[in-house]
């Protein structure tokens, strides 16, 4: 993981990805504000499973795979993400631990935003925080959905 | 008096193909070449349409073609052991005698898709009946817009075609995404549902066709999404699968509301059957 | 057959008969004196054909060589099967019916064609239960098919009520779109013979059907039994070429308009007699946007999938196909068989059925037999016979189905099960 200083491009490029465009440009500029630009090498883990969730993953490129590891078992992918999706919704939830492996299997690029800063913004103001959570959600119920539509094993007909 | 005519053929008996080629596609899928015998026409078919296959002493299922449409004398076939009769069929040898009667059913609509972006989503084993479509169109590559096709999976070793996949997936003038729903470490392709890779495919949606083929709720998925982007529900086209007797619109297995999925389908306008795809046991 | 233009003496029509015997009444035809005539009729023309001459009538259809089928008491019930003589007939019965109710019943007099209709349906004879459509022999490593022969007897159906014309009707058209030889073969050797209602049964709704009391245009003969105290005879009116040829050596008397009106007034009483009716207007879209109307689930539960309604009905054409080997193995023989839509394997895909529920099979039937089958084959797939109300061992009522539907309609998507 590379790190790289804060680039004045950061809260240009926050405010066109399709997560957070058509929000509240005031509300965005804040998050543009704090948030940093961070590249991942393949094998780079951007979350893993049982850490603290100390930040939220905002992905312009690459891909990134969600995995689950069971004892005895290979790690196994059950989504992978890119350009345009987000990763983590932990540092939302107490107490704030990442659920699941999130590893670059592609080089990515990424936006992080820290967590302590973000629900400290969002606690600021709830109205914006209801207005990210109104963004959030239909990505985590998307998700559900997708993840019922794997149980239910579509293609074992 | 309108009694019914004594001068159709008897569309009941099967043409004895023999087995040309066998090839394993998977630990349960298999695709097979047949011949048709020696005098016997060629079997000119629509992208799209099915066979009914017979073996002896066995029994008889429908199958999608799978071929190229340009080379009637190879009827191709990919099979998956799913019963006792696809079982044997996917089976056979080199040199086995298959009975084939057909075509039958709708085809893809090949002339209404000139001059449009093309997107064909495929779950499962829904490739092989889209695999005569996309040679078409590719032969004829000029006539169409972006060709965007999504074929997903349940894993990697689950994926038919491979060899040809990786040819396409090299071609510039088409966009192959494959997804699995789950995979290990080795797999380094996408992983997610096959409509999580919808929103990557570039398409102009008032000017799409799109052609589905999978499992019914992937389909219905699938079509939702597209209606989403803005596709016509007209221009969205899936492929039904029913019980299928007779293949000639007589033993009633196969309606579905006013169809007879194996003569005014398989193929149908997404838009035709929406509603049905909303009740439960239809 | 050339037209004979022979009149021949009574007497020795008669005596032509004697095997039969002949009724203690005599007809108003006789008393009157007058000669039968013994000329073929045209297409359309009206004749009068005694009861006392049926024998005849039987035999004129046997010269031709024609199997006669029509109805017969058998295991108490009016079914359809060999008729060699008049009193293979049912002579002096009728039917009492009700939903998931059948008794026989004497009359008091002798019509030959005074029920309604039975369990069987004409389909059993042009659309068999069991029948064999090819046979194939293993060669090495090939196989050698042989089609079943489509020749056969011809039969002569007798007593086919206007509900059952309109039901062949349906059928042939169903079988003609497929293209089955089997039974185009079977069809086109048939003669119908058709015999109006003289009246309605406890189940009966043709009238709402559109398809009787009176007898369309599409037969070979259709007869109208007349009978009073003081005579029994029937009109004829024929109906094809091949109708006419049988009536070339039957006496027959000229129709009078009193005649007409007689039939007239039988037809108009039937009509008026009909046990049950259904509102088809609109039942088109009524069924097709009504898929989750909670009456489904509460006729699911009423219903046990018996399949006894699809079985009676004359136009259900479901059927399977099934794999015969012989014991060797080096013969194998493909059967079809009648199938239902309330069997569970019937819809199976994969290994499991589609329609799991007995309410999504009835509602499959129903909405089929009446809604979808105008989109398929131009028409109803329900003749209104009844046979389905009577032979419901629970009694369930496609009248009464349709009529709770039409009453509470569904918005088509609020009460949908939607997945």
């Amino acid at each position: 993981m590379t790190a790289d200083s804060a680039s004045p491009d950061v809260p240009l490029h926050l405010a066109r990805h399709p997560f957070f465009r058509g929000m509240d440009p005031d509300f965005v500029a804040r998050l543009g504000a704090i948030a940093y630009e961070r590249s991942f090498e393949p094998g780079a883990f951007l979350v893993r499973e049982g850490d603290p969730a100390e930040e939220f993953w905002i992905l312009f490129s690459g891909k990134v795979a969600i995995e689950i590891v069971l004892p005895g078992r290979p790690r196994t992918t059950v989504q992978t993400l890119g350009s345009g999706d987000i990763v983590g919704w932990s540092w939302l939830i107490e107490p704030f631990i990442s659920r699941f492996d999130a590893r670059a299997v592609k080089a990515t690029r990424a936006l992080g935003i820290r967590a302590a800063s973000l629900r400290s913004l969002l606690n600021d103001d709830p109205t914006d925080g209801y207005h990210l959570l109104l963004r959030l959600l239909p990505v985590i119920a998307e998700r559900l959905e997708n993840t019922q539509l794997q149980l239910l094993d579509l293609h074992g007909a | 008096m309108n009694a019914p005519s004594l001068e159709t053929p008897n569309p009941w008996l099967l043409a004895p193909y023999s087995v040309q080629e066998r090839k394993a596609e998977t630990a349960d899928t298999a695709t097979i070449v047949l011949a048709p015998p020696t005098g016997h026409p060629p079997l000119r078919f629509e992208p799209g349409q099915f066979n009914m296959l017979y073996l002896f002493g066995v029994g008889e299922i429908p199958v999608s073609i799978c071929g190229d449409p340009t080379d009637p004398e190879h009827v191709v076939h990919t099979i998956r052991s799913a019963g006792r009769i696809s079982a044997a069929l996917g089976g056979v040898t080199t040199g086995a005698t298959v009975g084939v009667r057909g075509p039958y059913g709708t085809g893809w609509p090949i002339e209404e898709a000139t001059g449009k972006d093309v997107v064909i989503v495929a779950g499962g084993l829904g490739l092989p009946p889209l695999r005569p479509v996309l040679l078409e169109m590719l032969r004829r590559r000029d006539r169409y817009g972006r060709i965007e096709i999504i074929y997903g999976a349940k894993s990697p070793r689950d994926l038919v075609y491979y060899d040809q996949i990786q040819a396409w997936r090299a071609r510039s003038d088409l966009r192959f995404q494959t997804t699995v729903d789950t995979a290990g470490p080795d797999w380094y392709g996408d992983v997610g549902v096959v409509t999580t890779r919808l929103p990557d495919s570039r398409f102009e949606p008032k000017n799409t066709i799109a052609l589905i083929c999978g499992p019914e709720i992937m389909m219905k998925l699938a079509a939702q999404a597209l209606v989403q982007r803005g596709v016509d529900r007209n221009a969205i086209w899936v492929s039904l699968e029913r019980n299928m007797k007779c293949a000639i619109g007589l033993c009633g297995h196969c309606q579905f509301g006013s169809d007879f999925v194996c003569r005014d389908g398989p193929v149908v306008r997404y838009g035709t059957v929406e509603r049905a795809f909303a009740f439960r046991e239809l | 057959m050339t037209r004979r233009g022979v009149t021949r003496n009574l007497d020795i029509v008669i005596a032509g008969a004697s095997l039969e015997r002949v009724p203690e009444f005599l007809t108003d035809e006789r008393k009157s004196g007058r000669t039968p005539g013994m000329t073929e009729p045209a297409v359309g023309e009206k004749r009068i054909l005694a009861r006392a001459d049926f024998p005849i009538f039987l035999g004129a259809l046997r010269d031709l060589g024609y199997r006669v089928v029509g109805p017969t008491v058998r295991d108490g019930a009016i079914v359809y099967g060999p008729i060699t003589r008049v009193e293979d007939l049912p002579i002096g019965w009728t039917e009492r019916q009700d939903a998931g109710a059948y008794r026989l019943d004497r009359r008091s007099d002798g019509a030959l064609f005074g029920y309604v209709v039975g369990p069987h349906s004409w389909k059993k004879y042009l659309f068999p239960a069991h029948e064999r459509l090819w046979t194939a022999s293993r060669e090495g490593s090939r196989f050698a098919m042989a089609p079943e022969p489509v020749d056969g007897p011809s039969f002569a159906f007798l007593g086919v009520r206007a509900c059952e014309l309109a039901s062949i009707a349906i059928q042939d058209r169903v079988f003609a779109r497929a293209g089955d030889p089997g039974y185009a073969a079977r069809r086109t050797r048939t003669l119908r013979i058709a015999v109006q209602c003289g009246q309605a049964g406890g189940t009966c709704f043709c009238a709402s059907m559109g398809t009787g009391p009176a007898v369309g245009p599409s037969h070979d003969l259709a007869l109208t039994e007349i009978l009073t105290p003081q005579r029994h005879s029937f009109l004829v009116e024929v109906g094809s070429v091949a109708g006419a040829r049988v009536l070339a050596t039957v006496p027959l008397w000229p129709a009078t308009a009193e005649d007409e009106r007689a039939v007239e007034r039988i037809v108009a009483r039937t009509a008026a007699s009909m046990g049950r009716r259904m509102d088809v207007s609109g039942i088109r879209d009524l069924l097709v946007n009504n898929p989750g109307h909670p009456r489904w689930e509460l006729v699911g539960q009423r219903c046990l999938a018996c399949t006894n309604c699809t079985m009676v009905c004359p136009t259900c054409f479901c059927q399977t196909t099934e794999e015969v080997p012989n014991l060797s193995g080096e013969k194998v023989e493909r059967w079809r068989r009648w199938d239902s839509c309330f069997n569970s394997a019937f819809s199976e895909l994969h290994g499991s059925p589609i329609r799991k529920s007995t309410s999504s099979r009835y509602r499959q039937w129903m909405t089929h037999k009446l809604a979808t089958w105008h989109d398929q084959f131009d028409s109803s797939g329900c003749v209104g016979c009844g046979r389905c109300i009577t032979w419901c061992p629970v009694g369930i009522d496609i009248t009464e189905e349709v009529a709770a539907i039409r009453v509470a309609p569904a918005t088509p998507r609020a009460a949908g099960d939607r997945t």
